[in-house]
């Protein structure tokens, strides 16, 4: 039973932090602002989710009784990361940050008038 | 087997910290250093959560939350700032 829980809890602590570091691994290859909006948002959920039930599960099991600290922290991140990252995409479009993706062709480019009436 | 893993994963976050803080300081723009700054607390809480299992202590928690509470009212700040040239209109 001990060996177990550890066995969870060491897999549990690895996939979190190594998706911690994906998260910021991502923050310094992505090439744009938009494309690195992206990644530090998995570092938040999966990444400090996964510690956060990791040490729930380390503290309930110490034997006085069940810990539930870590869900305040887990639902305060989870409301807020999504509003943080609204508010930095806006200000990175108010400041006309330039994206690294290409501008789709509009419509109708090199294409049949007739064909792209039809579709 | 546990404390080997906790000491691996404290690694990982602080190599996930370098990094953040590596676009902290390289820019180029304003709201990356704002999300390299959201990035580097959140690695932070994680850091904090893996020393309070590595040092089996609870006492952690409530340093873990005040980050959480802090560093989302500074993000949003800045990224108000950067908006609207004002924080408290």
């Amino acid at each position: 039973m001990n060996t177990l829980l550890d066995l969870v809890l060491s897999l549990l602590v690895l996939a979190g932090a190594g998706f911690t570091l994906i998260g910021s691994l991502g923050l310094v290859r992505l090439p744009d602002f938009y494309m690195r909006l992206h990644t530090p948002t998995k570092a938040t959920t999966l990444g400090v989710g996964s510690l956060l039930i990791a040490s729930a599960l380390y503290f309930s099991t110490r034997g006085q009784g069940i810990s539930l600290h870590e869900v305040l922290v887990t639902v305060f991140l989870f409301i807020t990361a999504p509003v943080s990252a609204h508010l930095l995409a806006k200000a990175a479009l108010h400041l006309r940050l330039r994206s690294a993706a290409l501008v789709p062709a509009k419509a109708g480019e090199g294409k049949d008038p007739s064909q792209v009436a039809g579709a | 087997m546990l404390s080997l893993a906790l000491d691996l994963a404290l690694a990982l976050v602080a190599a996930a910290g370098v990094l953040s803080l590596w676009r902290l300081l390289r820019g180029p723009s304003a709201p990356d250093r704002i999300l390299a700054l959201d990035t580097l607390y959140i690695d932070t809480i994680a850091l904090v959560v893996l020393l309070g299992m590595r040092l089996d202590s609870p006492l952690y928690f409530e340093a873990a939350l005040l980050i959480a509470l802090l560093g989302f009212v500074g993000t949003v700040a800045l990224a108000k700032y950067l908006l609207r040239g004002d924080i408290i209109e």
